[in-house]
């Protein structure tokens, strides 16, 4: 408390404040802070705005590119949303190698979470060197980890694709999906446990139906995490795709020579699933509490 | 936390260990060693003809690759340091005010911060450059009112860049600002006024000090990525001003440079651990779960 400077300032027991200073607080409070957050929430909803409206423009002349001026309303891009082959394979591939990284990343993630809260130094030796290089991997930049993993694949004669991919995306996932769970993980009950133990329950049958149960918000929340990080990976997987390309990668090689207008109807698409997926895990915390 | 009593032996005493285990050895082969190797590599010398490298122990070759690169190097940091101070003065309001006024609506409020991630980051990018471009739906129409010059243009421009990475990575500053604010006890802001401290001085004295961690996770998280960044210049910065994960990225997937690559990106990992050690040391490495 030292940001009080004098101590005994501290020992001030709470009244009323100045009625004066509470009124300008409000004052402020209502008109101009209200009125710039507003704003700000425009300003970063916009772009968004901009992207739909675009996934319903007209185009004109030969080639299906989107322009940057407005020709006219169509649903056109919506109907023949899956006829750029590269794009619509390109999203399937992201999609399978987001599943398949959620799920190993959510299964090796949960583990070393549960290991971190559960266990301390004595019995855990080196566990803060675990905390260090989590940090370490949450902070690192991504060009770096994705180049140096490329060197490492090539020096080892490994060909890029799918696995590499799978290898690349559950690793940047692993720490988020830890600190998640850990964090939900806070206030466990033990004595649970204990019980099933006591009940004659093997380690195996208390971890699947006593701790995995109460643990499932968090595991979910550390899911979501991971599969949103894989589906907008750019920096790491433009490094490794080789031949199989993810989403991202392909919409950065068309910008060089135009964005077919199915790319923002995609974009649309998944903004909308993604804002669904929040707005149910936000209603079922608050059941859940 | 005492372990209940020596139940199974071995099993239990290497549970630890073993539920660590497959998350430990994957983060050890796939990040640890590549970043090691990556170092060991930045000081080998390979031929550009057959792509054999020999291990040189060529120190000298990272000072040489910085001075190199220099402007590349500089442009980087420029535009991540205008992005960053940008992102902290445009998030700290917004975050103070869901802090502290958002009452119920505080989750959608901060829904509303991370909705930018909801959609591809490339996409976002993209969409910027439709925004800024000269015949986008923006500076068309205010041209058309003649509110801006006909020879007005962004899109090419550090300009662009720099307003692109401060989109791109806003929520990685807003969110940990608003988790350091939220986390303030009102009532030592109550007992300030109580003292006739003034609006200032409550600020100054009682919210800022408090918040400087949450300042140093926001700074961590949006200037490391914005350093490294190099899909904002490439759309939105045309050719000139070239930054260095352009270089990077072109030394391992065009030139095939991979030594000259590995170079850049061990000092750039130098570059970026500084602020990780610091970080570390001062508020601890695990402080940074919380703004994430």
């Amino acid at each position: 408390m030292s940001v009080l400077g004098d101590p005994q300032a501290s020992t001030a027991t709470v009244q009323a404040a100045p009625p004066s200073a509470h009124k300008r607080r409000r004052h402020w409070g209502r008109a101009v802070l209200p009125t710039y957050s507003w704003l700000v929430i425009a300003y970063l909803v916009f772009p968004i705005a901009i992207m739909i409206m675009y996934s319903f423009n007209k185009v004109v002349g030969g080639q299906p590119l989107v322009s940057f001026s407005w020709n006219g309303f169509t649903t056109e891009w919506y109907q023949k949303w899956s006829s750029v082959p590269g794009l619509t394979s390109a999203f399937w591939l992201s999609i399978r190698l987001a599943v398949v990284a959620t799920i190993v990343a959510t299964i090796l993630g949960t583990l070393l979470a549960v290991a971190l809260v559960r266990y301390h130094p004595p019995r855990f030796r080196g566990k803060t060197v675990v905390e260090q290089v989590l940090f370490l991997n949450i902070a690192a930049p991504e060009i770096v980890m994705g180049a140096s993993l490329l060197g490492l694949f090539v020096t080892l004669n490994i060909n890029r694709g799918f696995l590499t991919l799978v290898l690349a995306h559950v690793m940047f996932s692993i720490a988020y999906v830890t600190v998640t769970v850990r964090a939900r993980m806070a206030g466990f009950d033990r004595a649970l446990e204990e019980a099933a133990y006591d009940l004659g329950a093997t380690p195996l049958v208390t971890f699947m139906r006593v701790t995995l149960p109460l643990i499932m918000p968090g595991v979910l929340a550390g899911a979501l995490m991971a599969f949103a990080l894989s589906i907008d990976d750019f920096v790491t997987s433009n490094f490794l795709s080789g031949t199989s390309v993810p989403f991202p990668v392909w919409v950065y090689g068309a910008t060089r020579v135009g964005i077919p207008p199915q790319v923002f109807v995609f974009g649309a698409a998944i903004f909308t699933v993604g804002i669904g997926f929040a707005v149910l895990s936000i209603v079922i915390s608050k059941k859940k509490v | 936390m005492t372990e209940p009593r020596s139940r199974g032996g071995w099993g239990k005493r290497l549970a630890p260990y073993l539920l660590s285990l497959p998350a430990g050895l994957w983060l050890l082969l796939l990040f640890i060693v590549p970043l090691g190797a990556m170092l060991v590599m930045s000081l080998e010398t390979c031929s550009p003809a057959t792509g054999a490298c020999v291990m040189t122990w060529h120190w000298g070759e990272l000072p040489s690759v910085v001075s190199l690169y220099r402007a590349q190097f500089l442009t980087s940091f420029y535009f991540a340091a205008a992005a960053t101070l940008a992102d902290l003065v445009i998030s700290f309001p917004i975050a103070y005010w869901i802090a502290f006024h958002g009452g119920r609506r505080k989750n959608f409020f901060l829904l509303m911060l991370l909705v930018p991630f909801f959609v591809s980051f490339i996409i976002r990018t993209i969409v910027w450059e439709f925004v800024l471009s000269n015949n986008g739906v923006v500076l068309h129409t205010l041209k058309n009112f003649h509110l801006l010059p006909h020879g007005f243009h962004v899109l090419g421009t550090g300009f662009a860049v720099v307003a692109g990475l401060a989109y791109n990575y806003l929520p990685f500053t807003a969110l940990p600002l608003y988790v350091a604010l939220e986390r303030i006890d009102y009532r030592i802001l109550e007992a300030a006024y109580d003292l006739y401290a003034t609006r200032r001085a409550g600020f100054l004295r009682v919210i800022l000090p408090l918040t400087v961690p949450g300042i140093f996770a926001a700074f961590l998280l949006t200037f490391i990525p914005a350093f490294g960044d190099y899909v904002n210049q490439e759309i939105l910065g045309g050719t000139a001003n070239t930054m260095v994960g352009t270089v990077v990225q072109n030394q391992f997937l065009v030139n095939l440079d991979y030594a000259g690559g590995a170079s850049l990106s061990a000092v750039l990992l130098a570059i970026s651990l500084v602020g990780i050690f610091l970080y570390a040391r001062l508020l601890g490495s695990r402080t940074i779960e919380q703004y994430l």
